[in-house]
């Protein structure tokens, strides 16, 4: 028997997980995967269409897109961003520095992925992740919106971590024709 | 007259990439701008000393992922110098192509991110769909996106079969056509031009002073660009300087725009000599050098410098790169005192900033 708190709950838990408002941090990357996350907004991939906003206020933002390894310089800013961040909140990393600092990995002044500073809840590889990668990982951090990361730590959740793997796309492989 | 300091940046959504600018204000007016830098700082120059040559490649290719057959080209042709190799002709024409292709790109998300920066959002979103297609060029030819990792010391690692080239040429179409639709909303646009117009004004012997490069110094005038100095394929492919005399951020859309025009150009002049051009991709570059090189290259931010400094070890002892933003930054400093707070924001992004670049 759902009494009306139930329903209620469920309710929230299900309209949490509808149109994440993104928020974008470059932790120090190429930008190479900040241009292609900005091109998952525009008019070919259009996230905007499943209610993806890019949003500058990390108050107002549902998830945390960091791309770049994490530097010394950063650290504190990254750490500050995700702090005013209000839960339910997800953060992804996006591009192989964001996971394990990349083609940086070892180069001073880098610490590594930026799972050093802040929990990573999707990885989504690639040098730089097209955006439809970016947009799988974006929909992969969904049900974890639905509760607090607190709350779904207690419950045992969807799984905290989960890493965006696809085949090369067939767009991706350089066709050649024949003579 | 109270004074505030606004913080501006780093995280903040004009720019992709973080910057501080600590403003000064006497009400709306801008009286002083402090950078502060070093929010993407990972040490490249350093890592690049010790890894081997070929190993920098990727490495400097990442300094900045918009302008990446830039910095490649550059590091390529200082090496390759050090080496005291000559690249075949294939490779040298090639290397124009992706370079051109790569200032298309460069430009067009540039005027993308300008609409945005002025509340133009259909010029913005435009802009973005054309530079797909420019996209979809690298994807064929190259496999990837954005950084498209062609460049090989001596040469260049991916070919252009001639049997790929109508669906080039077809590519290269469809940009022409994108850029046709939208040249009514820059050029044409009473709202660009009032935007724009009178903006971060820069004066021709202020930029000649500060020794500005790039879109930012041609669009004041100043009539310089390395292309002229022939490397890649441009001692075939001569480029003339597109020069304005207005030095505000007009001026400087207005120069991008027309360089977009000129870079379709050399593309389609570039494939035309590689139509049935036989030879070698790549020389071979020995893994162990002496002596120290220098390289420039018109990246599409203006003018990149290289120096390589090699020692006789596989890895080079010195790597030195010079940006394009790092000599423009001086131009943003120079022009916000007196500006509205309001254009704070299109003053900075008139010089097209690549902070990447710029600490690698
Ligand atoms: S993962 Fe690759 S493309 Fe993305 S920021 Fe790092 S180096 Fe650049």
């Amino acid at each position: 028997m759902r009494g009306p708190r139930a329903l209620w709950q469920a309710w929230v838990r299900r309209s949490r997980t509808k149109s994440p408002w993104i928020v974008h941090f470059d932790c120090g990357g190429c930008n190479g995967c900040d241009i292609e996350i900005l091109d998952t907004l525009m008019p070919r991939f259009s996230a905007e269409r499943f209610g993806v906003i890019n949003v500058g206020d990390p108050r107002q933002g549902d998830i945390l897109l960091v791309t770049g390894p994490a530097n010394l310089r950063n650290a504190a800013v990254l750490r500050s961003v995700y702090d005013q961040m209000a839960e339910p909140k997800a953060v992804v990393a996006v591009g192989s520095c964001a996971a394990h600092g990349g083609v940086f990995r070892g180069a001073p002044n880098i610490l590594g992925g930026v799972g050093e500073l802040v929990p990573v809840d999707v990885f989504v590889p690639g040098c730089p992740p097209t955006p439809e990668r970016i947009l799988e990982g974006v929909i992969a951090a969904l049900p974890l919106l639905a509760e607090p990361r607190t709350a779904r730590q207690a419950t045992g959740g969807p799984s905290p971590m989960s890493i965006v793997m696809l085949e090369p796309r067939e767009e991706e492989v350089v066709r050649v024709p024949a003579s | 007259m109270t004074r505030t300091v606004v913080p501006f940046g780093p995280q903040h959504p004009v720019l992709a990439e973080p910057i501080q600018l600590e403003l000064t204000l006497e009400d709306e007016v801008v009286v002083d701008a402090i950078p502060g830098l070093g929010y993407v700082h990972r040490g490249i120059e350093a890592e690049a000393e010790r890894r081997p040559y070929d190993e920098d490649l990727p490495l400097l290719e990442r300094v900045c992922g918009i302008c990446s057959v830039a910095h490649a080209v550059a590091y390529a042709q200082a090496v390759e110098v050090l080496a005291g190799v000559e690249i075949p002709r294939r490779a040298r024409l090639l290397r124009t192509f992706w370079f051109e292709l790569t200032r298309v790109h460069s430009h067009l998300l540039w005027l993308g991110l300008a609409g945005d920066a002025i509340g133009f959002e259909a010029l913005f979103q435009s802009c973005w769909r054309v530079r797909e297609d420019v996209l979809d060029l690298f994807t064929a030819t190259a496999g990837n996106r954005v950084i498209i990792g062609v460049t090989a010391l001596g040469g260049c690692r991916r070919d252009i079969p001639d049997t790929l080239q109508p669906t080039i040429r077809a590519g290269l179409d469809a940009v022409e056509r994108g850029l046709a639709g939208i040249a009514p909303f820059v050029l044409g646009s009473e709202a660009v031009a009032r935007r724009l117009a009178g903006v971060g004004v820069i004066p021709r012997n202020v930029a000649l002073d500060l020794g500005l490069v790039g879109p930012t110094a041609r669009a004041s005038g100043v009539a310089m660009d390395v292309r002229r100095s022939g490397y890649a394929a441009h001692d075939e492919l001569p480029v003339e300087p597109v020069v304005e005399t207005g030095g505000d951020a007009l001026a400087r859309t207005v120069v991008r725009w027309r360089e977009i025009g000129e870079s379709m150009r050399l593309c389609r002049e570039a494939l035309d000599r590689l139509h049935r051009l036989p030879g070698p991709l790549a020389t071979r570059v020995p893994p162990v050098l002496h002596g120290e090189a220098i390289s420039r290259v018109e990246a599409p931010r203006g003018e990149l410098f290289y120096y390589v400094l090699a020692d006789g070890e596989p890895h080079p002892t010195r790597v030195r790169v010079r940006t394009p933003t790092f000599a423009n930054l001086a131009a943003v400093l120079s022009m916000l005192p007196g500006t509205q707070m309001a254009n704070v924001p299109v003053a900075l992004l008139s010089i097209d900033p690549c902070l990447s670049c710029t600490e690698r």
